[in-house]
């Protein structure tokens, strides 16, 4: 090698680490480092916070306050329907778009590459998007409860816990999907195929406005619909169908697009 | 696999389609050394990265890193890695940037001693979308460091870099190097890997085609060049034996030649005002061009 006249502040220190264990502690660390760097990038990106934390509660308020707030106080049953239509969407999009569309920018743009070639724990940046979906829903939930005496809604303790419980697990198969896609869609493509199934989620679901009986059957497809019905079962309200078949397929389709993602990704990279 | 070997491949092979990215490759890389991998574009050095790497597995042959296979963590847990094409979080700070990697390892160094032996503390609080081209490659310098590995795989690791900081890598990665770490780089400024390398490894079309140290590569070409102040001319000189070319410019007359000894009696004898005289064996640019010449031929 070539002689370099060596810094005066690069003193010894450089050696390289011995140990071939990481102690339980540090392991641990390394789960929440990553959850934590990845909730605060989120929250610093205005293109995510913006629609992701106010549009929810702002829709609610214009539709359920503003507009029809006097049509709503007066029926009891259709004021928890709006409600419960824009808490469920505010449970979607976290999920669907933190995985979907971040996940592909990262696989297309190197970091995923980076990250699996960097010691980091098994599956802590999917697990660390998962937090960072549940801490935005967590924060929807609560600004939804905040407006929903504005609403003339007056939820019990207990219902709102439920409701938070709800939405928090609720964002699973909404990150299951949002994961699938980022998981086979490039960085352009992944905003599109997300808008795709996000829309059509919302508004085919009967969530936000009742769909004609000829066409209930469709809303059976979609987990936004059980996701709302198992809401209002566990917040004691009136709701259709089984509680325990719409956490199933709830479950189900968690599972089946989280194994379908982690195959593509073990495929693809 | 020697006890002193930190990453090896062995005979391997990586396909993609029809394509043969990696067509039987041995190398060895050994503890404290900085080995360079150097290839034209499409020579299968990325391949041969990836697997070292774990990110891709060889169809036949195998991988190991520490006597492990490379997609152990316990393996991944001594090394560094400082990829060209990675984009990182830009809303995230540097100092979050570094702290976020010094949490996989399990005796990393602190953010402030990377940011210090880096020249980087002056950006901890800048976030990573804000900084130049040169600056995000500190910084990924610094987080290839943060954790001490025993080898660090660095791609491209000064392009953009000014003199300064460049100079301040290849101090570093002295020190690491002194320190008993393992250097794995790839990189298209041939004047940085004579600088720096102890061993060389020319790979093209998927084959090894050379590998030793700078000066085995060197003389693996055998031209020499001539540059003089001489009433000689170009076309004078150029019919001589041994010569293979001759040109004149501002700077004198230049020639290249098989044997330069032979060349410089006869120049000498032919012009007794003969005077700037200067002999220069090839360098590992020239060696580089003539073993890839070779393949490609």
């Amino acid at each position: 090698m070539k002689s370099i006249a060596l810094a005066e502040n690069f003193a010894p220190g450089l050696e390289p680490a011995l140990s071939t264990t990481m102690p339980s502690r540090r392991f641990l660390r390394a789960y929440l480092s990553e959850a934590k760097y990845e909730s605060l990038r989120m929250l610093r990106s205005p293109g995510f916070t913006v629609p992701f934390l106010t549009l929810p509660v702002a829709l609610y308020l214009l539709f359920g306050v503003v507009l029809f707030g006097t049509e709503l106080a007066k029926d009891s049953k259709a004021a928890l329907f709006v409600f419960m239509g824009f808490a469920v969407f505010g449970v979607m999009g976290p999920g669907l778009f933190g995985f979907g569309v971040t996940l592909a920018m990262e696989r297309e743009q190197g970091l995923m590459k980076l990250k699996r070639a960097l010691p980091v724990p098994p599956a802590a940046s999917l697990l660390a998007k998962m937090l960072m979906s549940m801490l935005f829903v967590t924060m929807v939930m609560i600004t939804m409860l905040a407006a929903a005496p504005i609403g003339h809604l007056h939820f019990t303790a207990g219902q709102e816990l439920a409701l938070l419980i709800c939405g928090v697990a609720g964002c699973l198969p909404f990150c299951a999907l949002g994961l699938f896609i980022g998981s086979a869609a490039s960085a352009k493509g992944a905003p599109a195929f997300v808008n795709l199934l996000y829309l059509p989620m919302i508004y085919l679901s009967g969530i936000l406005f009742p769909l004609p009986a000829s066409m209930h059957w469709i809303v059976l497809a979609s987990p936004a619909y059980h996701l709302a019905q198992a809401t209002r079962a566990a917040m004691w309200t009136a709701s259709e169908g089984a509680p325990a078949v719409h956490v199933a397929v709830l479950a189900a389709a968690t599972l089946i697009f989280t194994a379908l993602a982690v195959r593509r990704l073990q495929q693809a990279g | 696999m020697s006890t002193h070997c930190v990453a090896e491949l062995q005979e391997a092979r990586k396909c993609f389609g029809k394509l043969t990215a990696l067509d039987g490759l041995s190398i060895q890389v050994q503890a404290g050394e900085l080995f360079a991998l150097l290839g034209p574009n499409g020579a299968g050095k990325t391949t041969a990265i990836s697997l070292f790497l774990g990110l891709a597995r060889p169809d036949s042959g195998c991988a190991r890193l520490f006597g492990k296979p490379p997609e152990s963590i316990e393996a991944r847990r001594h090394i560094g890695v400082m990829m060209q094409e990675a984009a990182l979080a830009p809303e995230l700070r540097v100092r979050e940037q570094i702290e976020m990697v010094a949490a996989y390892y399990s005796e990393p160094l602190s953010a402030e001693a990377v940011m210090d032996r880096t020249g980087t503390t002056a950006l901890a609080p800048r976030p990573y979308g804000k900084l130049s081209a040169g600056q995000k490659r500190q910084v990924q310098f610094a987080m290839t460091l943060v954790g001490r590995p025993r080898l660090l795989f660095l791609d491209e690791p000064t392009v953009g870099l000014d003199v300064r900081a460049r100079e301040l890598v290849w101090n570093t990665l002295q020190d690491l190097i002194v320190g008993g770490c393992s250097v794995i780089l790839t990189t298209h400024y041939l004047e940085e890997a004579e600088a720096l390398a102890d061993r060389v490894a020319v790979i093209a079309q998927g084959h090894l085609i050379a590998q030793g140290s700078v000066d085995d590569l060197r003389s693996l070409v055998v031209r020499k060049r001539i540059t003089c102040r001489t009433h000689l001319s170009p076309e004078q000189v150029s019919c001589w034996p041994d010569v293979q070319s001759a040109s004149l410019d501002r700077d004198g007359l230049h020639i290249t030649t098989t044997n330069a000894e032979s060349v410089v009696r006869r120049l000498l004898s032919a012009d007794d005002d003969l005077h700037d005289l200067e002999l220069q064996r090839a360098g590992l640019g020239e060696a580089f061009n003539e073993l890839v010449q070779g393949v490609n031929a």
